[in-house]
């Protein structure tokens, strides 16, 4: 017994240092990890692909995000990221209360045209009440009231080369060496038309505030946060978003987050 | 195979294969898995180090039940640790962390997390790759495991177990273990445990909180009672496994771990000899 009681003692030490060890070098060893051209990172970022069809075969292209009643918004949208774009053209439009503001639908479309807050406000509209996952791990529920993106498509009509659009926005987080980075999104054709995808003008029965993306702000509700781009100016329908920013679809994407973002 | 020819004092046991190839594979894959589920998700909470019951996150009211932050004090930033309320100085570990001079502030410390500085990017890359490596190890053992007889023969408690469990509580606490072809009916629990409730749990968890399965599945969210439920849920459950790691790792110690590395490795398995040193016969 004596032995065994003396074995375990010892082991019991090797086994914790060992451990301890393992976890304490488990904080650096891996820290190459971040670096974007990293092949390491690269086939271990393929899983989000493997995400991204996976959810497209469960989702179809229809099914809602859960939508909430008026008495579970019990707090105002917490504002994230930008909340005061200083952008000059952006301060000019909000001085104006954002009558000068035109959104522009562009690129592979059949017509391209623009539309004022007005024109957009006057279109049919959707309300819901939804609820906000920022990648950081908090949620907030809220109601959103916009024009459905897929109306303003079918105006435009998408050529069939169209396979993303891309969101064009005024405000900037970062500053790169040509100047300011501007915030851009992307999204496939099924988020595009998904009829909860709307170009929000309005939150909690408001005209949507400047902290929370006046004066569009897209809403596609099966996403992340970092999805609903704020203070949106140009819609652009293309077939790949290689030559926007660096190439991977989004501001964030840009710095490493999955362009899916739908987990 | 039948006796060690350099055999020391005391007669071995009877080799037997134990553990086949699926059960190996497996389980170093899940503690490969575990591994970097567990740094890199400690990473992803780092983020937004507070967590809630419900669907969402109380700024503007109350519903946290476990907050750690940075507290500013006349000594220098504490570390604190909020649970239903109350609080605790956790500085060192939680909040603050590092030396006075070069504090670190976040949930977890840095030598817990995947990569060891704040990179919720990279952090959620490592997760769900391992979180994928995960589901599909799970799903090829229970393939497996019920074709070859193994969760079934091996995992399932018997009448004769829970009659003996009393017996094996009371080993257990002595330190005492029985090294025979099948586990004891503790081992039986802890492991049907993981891998039936926890591991299942820690993935309908994970999917609870993606937004794209929610609409999905619109039952999980519901069952779970909210996304930032199934959040703490997950963590919850991430201690659970932690624990049972622990454990884990304490019982292969003491029940001798080259014989139990060596099953777990070779598939090869020294049980004790008839009759048993201690004069117990095996079950």
């Amino acid at each position: 017994m004596s032995k065994l009681v003396y074995g375990r003692r010892r082991l019991f030490g090797i086994g914790t240092a060992g451990l301890s060890s393992l976890v304490l070098t488990g904080c650096n060893q891996f820290d190459f990890l971040d670096e974007s051209g990293d092949r390491v990172r690269a086939f271990l970022a393929k899983a989000n692909d493997v995400t991204y069809f996976a959810q497209r075969l469960l989702l179809g292209r229809d099914a809602l995000a859960r939508e909430y009643s008026e008495t579970e918004i019990r707090q105002g949208q917490r504002p994230n990221g930008s909340t005061d774009p200083e952008a000059e053209d952006y301060v000019a439009l909000k001085a104006k209360d954002f009558v000068d503001f035109r959104l522009t639908v562009t690129g592979l479309v059949e017509r391209p045209r623009d539309y004022s807050l007005a024109e957009l406000r006057n279109m049919p509209s959707r309300t819901q009440i939804t609820r906000h996952d920022c990648v950081e791990g908090w949620s907030c529920i809220a109601k959103w009231t916009g024009t459905p993106l897929s109306i303003v498509l079918d105006e435009a009509r998408l050529k069939p080369a169209a396979r993303y659009l891309v969101f064009h926005c005024y405000d900037s987080l970062d500053a790169g060496l040509t100047g300011p980075i501007r915030y851009y999104e992307s999204c496939d054709l099924i988020d595009a038309r998904h009829p909860q995808t709307i170009l929000a003008y309005g939150l909690n029965n408001q005209p949507l505030p400047v902290a929370n993306g006046a004066p569009i702000r897209v809403r596609i509700e099966r996403a992340l946060g970092y999805k609903q781009p704020k203070y949106v100016h140009t819609v652009e329908a293309v077939d790949s978003f290689a030559r926007f920013g660096r190439g991977k679809g989004g501001f964030w994407e840009d710095l490493g987050y999955d362009w899916y973002a739908g987990i | 195979m039948q006796q060690d020819h350099h055999a020391g004092q005391e007669p071995l046991g009877r080799l037997i294969y134990r553990q086949s190839i699926w059960t190996r594979v497996t389980h170093w894959l899940w503690a490969i898995c575990l591994f970097f589920l567990l740094l890199s998700g400690l990473q992803i909470f780092n983020a937004h180090p507070t967590l809630y019951v419900g669907q969402q996150s109380g700024f503007a009211f109350d519903n946290a039940v476990l907050r750690i932050d940075a507290i500013d004090t006349p000594s220098g930033p504490r570390g604190r640790t909020t649970i239903f309320g109350r609080s605790f100085d956790t500085t060192g570990v939680l909040g603050v962390s590092g030396t006075a001079e070069q504090p670190q502030f976040g949930g977890f410390p840095p030598a817990l997390t995947i990569p060891s500085f704040q990179d919720l990017a990279t952090g959620r890359v490592v997760h769900f790759f391992f979180a994928w490596l995960l589901v599909a190890t799970l799903l090829v053992w229970l393939c497996a495991g019920l074709l070859n007889g193994h969760i079934l023969r091996d995992l399932t408690p018997t009448a004769a177990d829970l009659s003996n469990l009393p017996r094996d509580v009371a080993e257990h606490a002595r330190f005492r273990f029985r090294h025979g072809r099948s586990y004891n009916v503790l081992q039986k629990f802890a492991y049907c445990a993981v891998l039936f409730v926890l591991l299942p749990l820690m993935v309908l968890t994970g999917l609870a909180m993606s937004p794209g399965m929610d609409a999905a599945w619109p039952w999980l969210i519901e069952l779970l009672g909210g996304r930032q439920t199934a959040r703490t849920i997950h963590f919850l459950t991430m201690t659970l496994l932690v624990l049972f790691f622990v454990v884990h790792v304490a019982m292969v110690l003491a029940a001798g771990p080259l014989n139990e590395l060596r099953s777990m490795i070779t598939g090869w398995y020294r049980t004790d000899p008839k009759p048993g040193a201690n004069g117990e016969i095996e079950p």
